[in-house]
């Protein structure tokens, strides 16, 4: 046929003068290191880390040693930088060790709700049908609870304690991280990459770990961060109406409870632990916002 | 070794579509409704008709990438899922497809190497083994693997990603390659190339196509024979030559005389299609075409023509009440029509 | 779209029998036997008796559970161990006071967040983008508890112009409009509207943002209409989803007014969940969270069909 030229067809393409080809991941990398405002709050996040793993060095004083002298010392007494509490604590030394169990009641929720509403989730996008539809509805059920009201329903019900905060917000995140892993499965799989794959005979799980899981991580993951910037605020929360960590166990949200009763006395001490809550939660925000955009993604 | 490589017979795929309160199935899209082919060993099948006439639905159902409501694909004498015949996995070893969409037919988080060398490492063969095969089949279609095997899709121009998508079917070795509007996307000076490349591929490996296009030109190009599509039907099907030189079929013969590029000479008086195709929800009754038909008349409206035969020693044959004799049309003699 | 809505309607109810069935599982899922959940451990032998015959925890549980949802259905919650009130009463008048807050904060939560957010659009990139977004994201990631108690120490401790706690003079419980009720309520409602305000502002401002770039609005542009003409557009193509938003945090303001309401001790729902936690008063319990959850799933109801009456285009499965 005329109109088609009769060029030989393997003369190599003109694409080849880009030889430094990025990846996806490296353009990531530099997307984030021009990002100045996610970097701070990466370093933030990092200290608070770190700080509550290394409580044992950096803390100044016993958190748990009372000083019946020293009881709701204003921020800047010699001796106790941000003062002390009820019970004459130190509170430098407790906010940094409430880290510990503020953190872990914050983001193991959402570390768990990963795993199972993941799986959930990528089980009903890629099987579809009925399956989805069974897996699904349950969820939607589980959605129709604010989220606050559903922790507090569980956690009332199951009593106080760590574990059984874990196990509540657990509960409250597993549907919305179901459902965004299902929603991005479910587009996934209609792709031709993924039809070529089975087109090619590999089996479900095989496509499932080369071709789903690398697409879905992403914004999964990422969503995932945001979550636990909600999680830190409603585990502390928890802990603040008395269904969380118990005294004299410190805890940031805890904390701010017991020392709700002082506002007349030492008011700004009593407000110190909601800024680190403020803080953490805000930092897991912005890091997540940040990583998003640096990602590509929405959501 | 036998002359037919692949054989479909009474092929069916409605799609239900869901609504209502309910949420129920409220009705069915007949995509590809009742279809017999065979394909001849090395020869390329063309597949053509307008968008929305089931051509998809079908190289899918060849793939098995989506089950048929009935009917029976035979791969080499063997029908695919059945006992006695040969598993959907065997048979998609030696039967491959290339999609439209080079974009989204290459997962963007592998690098193209990765992509291609996926079947074979599926089959067993080991991972560098498959890496190598890989990089000798991105020089076979036209990409120096020193400069793109580590490259990701969105590193690589739409003609680049179709080659890529061409070499991840053929790293199987198989026999048929299913080429669904593979061409189609791409600007025509680049689609002159792949199609060029695809031919020197076929003679290399010994391939057979079933080459799916909306476009007349590059069938015509390419193919041995054609079949014609229409709402979910086989309407004519035969050698290149034949169909296009004396189209049998009135949807054909529009089909025909629409053709951008055809020598003025040869084009038909016949009327040119108007409006788009029924909803192939409701398709009309008796023959599909009628409603768009220059020629209808009542026995249209009340008897289905059938595809007379599907034979590879026909040359060919199309569906239409105008070219049986016993069927009661005012005009049976399709030779005699204006052309 | 009748079809759509009808068979949202339809789908309330699974969704409120899954509801219910969770909270039915409360019972079940506290520690120890489910009769130490309902009945005081000091009760008389023969209310024990009575109350087994009356919850049917004698008999399997789907019967249980039938049995509770057939009382819940009257509004029959139980009596609450705790307060010897019935549960429906109590739930009553806290549900009233918790829409209250809930209202209150979403009424300046969507005034201030369109406002805050229509800026942010439309002065994109800008300084007052950057601050808008900042306190955006301020907002929805404040612990409100301690936005709660930060305000009590600037307005009441230190300045002393405000209320801390309460609803009212003298621990009043119910609603009248004088100026001592309005003052109790300044600062609740101003904790509770930040997230809403935070929400709204970041929709907003993606919605604006996206329809300026729209080509019908530089059409208009182009035509020169006047810049109060394309407000009204504009606005017209935001209303869908700020509505949307704003109804759906009227929801998430009915669940996290509980911790608020625990902070200036307001007499609502919160306050009833704070009792029944500290009781352990599972019938309470069940009673308040059964009827918030169904007014939220009402509340996502009201709002998916305003928004397909209002925005038919929408693309809904
Ligand atoms: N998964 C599906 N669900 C419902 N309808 C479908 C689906 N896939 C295709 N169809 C319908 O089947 C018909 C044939 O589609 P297709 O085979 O893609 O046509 P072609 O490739 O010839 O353009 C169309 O009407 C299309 O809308
Ligand atoms: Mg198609």
């Amino acid at each position: 046929m005329s109109t088609l030229s009769t060029n030989s067809s393997k003369n190599l393409d003109a694409g080849q003068i880009i030889t430094d080809s990025p990846s996806y991941w490296s353009s990531v990398r530099s997307n984030l290191k021009n990002d100045p405002v996610t970097i701070a709050f990466a370093l933030i996040l990092l200290s608070l880390l770190l700080s509550a793993i290394f409580a044992d060095l950096l803390a100044p004083l016993d958190p748990y040693k009372t000083n019946m002298l020293k009881r709701l010392k204003p921020i800047g007494t010699e001796g106790f930088l941000l003062g002390a509490d009820e019970l004459g604590r130190d509170m430098l030394t407790r906010l940094i060790y409430g880290g510990r169990l503020s953190l872990l009641m914050g983001i193991s929720p959402v570390v768990a709700a990963l795993l199972i509403g993941g799986l959930l989730g990528l089980t009903a996008g890629f099987v579809g049908g009925k399956v989805n539809m069974s897996i699904m509805r349950v969820m939607d059920v589980f959605y129709a609870f604010p989220s606050v009201l559903l922790a507090i329903a569980i956690s009332g019900a199951l009593g106080a304690g760590i574990f059984n905060a874990i196990i509540s917000l657990t509960i409250v995140f597993i549907p919305p991280i179901a459902r965004v892993t299902e929603s991005v499965t479910t587009q996934i799989r209609a792709l031709d990459y993924v039809e070529a794959a089975r087109a090619s005979g590999a089996k479900s799980l095989t496509i499932i770990r080369v071709h789903i899981i690398s697409n879905v991580a992403g914004p999964v993951f990422v969503y995932s961060t945001s979550l636990i910037s909600v999680s830190i605020i409603l585990s502390s929360g928890l802990s603040f109406l008395g269904l969380g960590t118990e005294p004299p166990q410190p805890e940031w949200g805890l904390m701010l409870n017991t020392l709700r009763q002082s506002i007349y006395v030492n008011p700004w001490v009593a407000a110190l632990p909601g800024v680190m809550i403020f803080l953490t939660s805000l930092s897991f925000n912005m890091m997540s916002d940040g990583i998003r955009s640096a990602m590509d993604i929405k959501l | 070794m036998s002359e037919t490589i692949l054989e479909v017979q009474k092929l069916k795929k409605y799609f239900p579509i869901k609504g209502g309160i309910l949420n129920q199935t409220t009705a069915e899209v007949q995509a590809v409704d009742v279809i017999d082919f065979v394909v001849a060993r090395g020869e390329t099948l063309g597949i053509v008709g307008e968008s929305g006439c089931g051509k998809s639905t079908t190289a899918r159902l060849l793939m098995q990438l989506i089950k048929h409501d009935d009917g029976e694909i035979i791969f080499d004498g063997y029908a695919v899922g059945k006992s006695g015949g040969i598993t959907t996995r065997e048979m998609r070893k030696r039967m491959q497809m290339v999609f439209q969409d080079s974009y989204s037919s290459l997962n963007p988080r592998l690098p193209v190497e990765s992509s291609i060398a996926f079947g074979p490492i599926v089959h067993g063969v080991n991972k560098s083994a498959a890496q190598k095969k890989a990089r000798d089949l991105l020089i076979k279609v036209g990409l120096n693997p020193e400069l793109f095997s580590r490259r990701y899709p969105h590193e690589l121009s739409g003609g680049q990603r179709q080659r890529v998508n061409i070499a991840r079917a053929l790293a199987l070795e198989p026999e048929v390659l299913i080429l669904d509007e593979a061409v189609s996307a791409l600007d025509k000076s680049v689609e002159a190339q792949v199609l060029n490349l695809l031919m020197d591929l076929k003679a290399e490996f010994k391939l057979t196509f079933i080459f799916i296009s909306h476009d007349l030109n590059v069938v015509h190009y390419i193919s041995d024979r054609v079949l014609v599509m229409y709402l979910g039907r086989v309407v004519e099907i035969g050698d290149v030559s034949a169909v296009y030189n004396y189209p049998k079929h009135p949807y054909t013969r529009a089909l025909i005389s629409a053709m951008p590029s055809m020598d003025p000479k040869k084009r038909t008086e016949a009327v040119p299609l108007v409006g788009d195709p029924p909803n192939p929800i409701s398709p009309p009754s008796g023959c599909r075409f009628r409603t768009r038909c220059p020629f209808s008349e009542d026995i249209c409206a009340i008897k289905e023509p059938i595809l007379i035969h599907t034979d590879l020693k026909k040359r060919q044959s199309s569906a239409c009440h105008m070219g049986d004799p016993d069927s009661g049309h005012s005009r049976t003699n399709l030779n005699g029509l204006p052309k | 779209m009748v079809a759509y809505i009808i068979r949202r309607i339809l789908y309330v109810i699974p969704i409120a029998l899954g509801v219910s069935v969770i909270i039915f599982g409360l019972v079940h899922i506290a520690p120890g036997d489910p009769l130490n959940a309902v009945v005081p451990p000091d009760a008389p032998k023969e209310t024990v008796e009575l109350l087994i015959k009356a919850y049917g925890f004698d008999k399997p549980l789907p019967v249980q559970y039938l049995i509770w949802l057939g009382k819940a259905l009257e509004g029959d919650f139980g009596i609450s161990y705790a307060t010897g009130r019935t549960v429906s009463d109590a739930i009553a008048s806290g549900v009233v006071n918790t829409l209250i807050l809930a209202v209150g904060g979403i009424f300046i939560g969507t005034i201030m967040g369109c406002l805050i957010g229509a800026l942010a659009g439309y002065f994109q990139g800008s300084w007052i983008d950057k601050l808008a977004t900042g306190f955006a994201i301020a907002g929805v990631s404040v612990p409100h508890y301690w936005l709660g108690l930060v305000l009590v120490i600037i307005f009441s401790v230190e300045l002393n112009v405000l209320p801390a706690m309460g609803m009212g003079p003298g621990g009043s419980t119910s609603w009248t409009w004088d100026s001592e009720h309005l003052k109790h309520l300044i600062l609740p409602v101003i904790t509770l509207s930040v997230i809403p305000i935070g929400i709204i502002t970041r929709s907003v401002r993606a919605t604006i943002a996206e329809i300026l770039t729209m080509e019908f609005i530089q059409t208009l542009e182009a035509k020169g209409l006047r810049k109060g003409h394309i407000f009204t557009h504009v606005a017209k193509n935001a209303a869908p989803t700020v509505l949307a938003v704003s109804g759906l945090q009227v929801g998430y303001l009915l669940g996290g007014s509980i911790l608020v309401e625990t902070v200036f001790s307001w007499p609502g729902t919160g306050f009833l969940l704070n009792d029944a936690i500290f009781r352990r008063d599972i019938p309470l319990l069940q009673g308040v969270i059964l009827v918030l959850a169904m007014f939220f799933v009402i509340l996502n109801l009201i709002v998916d069909i305003a928004q397909s009456v209002i925005d038919p285009r929408m693309n809904r499965s």
